[in-house]
């Protein structure tokens, strides 16, 4: 029971990180058509310009991490939208894929060559203790990122639902033409998708990379693993992010404790498989119409 | 019309002399480099069939090239011959690529791309966790060369010609293809599904036999690969080399007969002669593909049929089946 709730915390926390990560690129998705191969390399980068800024500025860690998100916000979100996606969009799905993948290559080759091809420590900004609450042993990390997730999530959720510019991004989303006519500047909300991704991108990255610490490479499987929970929980909803996301968190956790660790990595994709033959739309999205 | 022609016919036999002259003049890693060259590219014109020709994405190619590749370690360290790893590899990948085909049936575009994605990170799992079979990270060492009706390949000069006459053949089966009736259905496939199904054209049998050729290719690139580098191991065909393999057709130019020769020479030789600029290469590649994207999505080979026409001479078109006279 205790190893359970143990492994659930653990796998929920994950989870709320992929949560974050998909939702991300589903927002990007809805506004703008946009792939983002480059996802999980946008989650490794943020760790890096904070721990440049207390490293080359000599800036205290709270500093830093405001500026990293405001740098994040500008590089990953401005300069992304502006100098990757624009020029590319008009081309088609394709080229963007093929564009966003090169950019996984840069930014990863550009940590390993200008800052550290190593693992670098990154510091936490709470308790790295553990709790035991009823024979089981929590870490304090992982309840705090579940917490920072929940309200990330809900303020998203308020902020979409509950006020005009968030339904006007929405209306963009689902008809940029009629919006258009709406007198929706469509234009400047696809740009605030762009901004939110770049900062959930961020808050994902000062999540995980005390625990993982900061490497170049991390991006890889983080970005693959929050594509595939976009999908398998449908990838036109944002709380089929969520459901995707906190799904293959908890699942990982388990089948690596109780099925097999070398094939962990084996569990999203078969999640993929299945739900793609199965049920394309995801675990609670909506039928999309399909091209033959 | 016959200018460009002959210009092309031209082009093509001075590259064909430099391929066969080229290994005198260099040393063994030059020599090894343009091997290497020769195998990225079947594996390459294997993606553009299924890529260029089919407009079916993959990232998977790595995983087909590394099937190739244990296919011939394994076989060959056994005592058999190289010929048989061919023979089964090719077949191995037939079966395993129109098996993937499958899903291409349900998902398009960036669906297709991680459902193939994923498969390629299964195939790795694999190799790297059934040691019983394949050694595990430990990878395969002491890979044969094959002795070819008498004449043996061990030299690095010899393996070159033996990898280029594989690429020859390829190359002629490749042409002769994309000119048969399967490979206009393929075009067909690419450029307008509902329309090519509503002309008659089977168009599920030749989505999977799209993928199924394509991964063909792969395989016999990795049954080369192994005896070139003669030590193999999971990572050499993890999702890196996958990337690879789809930015040569992309950057080459997707569609064009000719572009994985030029995207696999840009991937494969270039960053030996920018050694200099070491990991900037990298960054500076990323760049230049971002680049492409951005103003010619139709990859080099696209840049030079627009430039071509720009200067009013007729352009040599990309390599899609377009009968003389045809021709606009």
């Amino acid at each position: 029971m205790a190893d359970i709730l143990q492994l659930l915390v653990a796998g929920l926390a994950t989870g709320g990180i992929y949560a974050l990560v998909a939702i991300g690129f589903v927002l990007l998705w809805q506004t703008s058509q946009t792939i983002n191969f480059a996802q999980g390399e946008f989650v490794m980068v943020p760790a890096f310009f904070v721990l440049a800024a207390m490293k080359l500025g000599g800036l205290s860690f709270p500093v830093a991490m405001l500026l990293g998100l405001l740098v994040t916000l500008v590089v990953l979100g401005l300069l992304f939208k502006r100098l990757v996606v624009d020029p590319i969009i008009r081309h088609g799905v394709l080229p963007l894929v093929i564009s966003t993948i090169a950019l996984a290559i840069f930014l990863k080759e550009s940590v390993k060559e200008f800052y550290a091809a190593d693992a670098q420590p990154f510091p936490a900004a709470w308790a790295t203790t553990n709790l035991a609450v009823g024979g089981a042993v929590v870490s304090v990390q992982n309840l705090v990122i579940i917490a920072v997730a929940v309200v990330a999530v809900a303020a998203l959720q308020y902020f979409l639902a509950g006020t005009q510019t968030g339904r006007r991004m929405q209306a963009t989303a689902q008809n940029p033409v009629l919006a258009r006519i709406l007198g929706i500047p469509v234009e400047r909300m696809i740009l605030y998708t762009f901004l939110i991704n770049a900062g959930l991108v961020a808050l994902a990255s000062f999540l995980v990379s005390p625990i993982y610490l900061a490497k170049f490479s991390n991006g890889e499987t983080l970005g693959l693993v929050a594509f595939i929970a976009a999908i398998v929980g449908g990838f036109n909803q944002v709380r089929g992010a969520i459901v995707g996301g906190l799904l293959l968190g908890v699942v990982d956790n388990f089948v690596a404790a109780y099925l097999t660790a070398q094939y962990r990595g084996a569990i999203p994709l078969f999640l993929l498989i299945a739900v793609i033959l199965f049920r394309p739309q995801g675990l609670v999205g909506r039928a999309e119409e399909r091209t033959v | 019309m016959t200018f460009a022609r002959n210009a092309r016919l031209i082009a093509a036999v001075a590259v064909a002399a430099l391929l066969l002259a080229a290994p005198f003049g260099l040393k063994p890693y030059g020599i090894y480099l343009l091997s290497l060259w020769v195998v990225m590219t079947i594996a390459a014109i294997g993606l553009n069939l299924t890529l260029g020709y089919a407009g079916q994405i993959s990232l998977a190619q790595a995983s087909f090239v590394g099937i190739g590749a244990y296919t011939a370690a394994l076989l060959t360290t056994q005592g058999w011959p190289l010929a048989a790893a061919f023979v089964l590899a090719a077949v191995l990948c037939f079966v395993i690529g129109w098996l993937l085909g499958y899903p291409a049936l349900r998902v398009q575009h960036h669906y297709l791309a991680f459902v193939t994605l994923a498969f390629a990170t299964l195939v790795f799992l694999i190799l790297r966790n059934e040691e019983w079979l394949t050694r595990g990270v430990y990878g395969i060492s002491g890979i044969p060369r094959p002795t070819v009706l008498g004449w043996s390949t061990q030299g690095p000069v010899d393996f070159y010609f033996f990898c280029l006459g594989m690429l020859a053949l390829v190359s002629a089966a490749t042409w002769w293809l994309i000119r048969s009736p399967w490979g206009r259905a393929f075009t067909a496939l690419r450029e307008n599904a509902m329309r090519a199904s509503s002309l008659g054209v089977d168009t599920r049998r030749y989505t999977l036999m799209a993928f199924a050729i394509g991964s063909v290719l792969g395989g016999i690139s990795g049954v080369l690969y192994a005896p070139l580098v003669q030590f193999i191991e999971p990572t050499a065909f993890a999702l890196g080399l996958s990337l690879n393999l789809l930015l040569m057709v992309i950057v080459g130019g997707s569609g064009y007969f000719f572009g994985p020769f030029l995207g696999a020479a840009v991937s494969v030789l270039l960053p030996e002669w920018l050694r200099f600029s070491e990991g900037l290469y990298l960054i500076l590649y990323a760049v230049f593909v971002m680049i492409l994207m951005a103003f010619f999505p139709s990859g080099l080979l696209g840049l030079a049929e627009r430039l071509h026409k720009r200067a009013g001479t007729p352009a040599p078109g990309p390599a899609v089946p377009t009968r003389d006279g045809e021709a606009s």
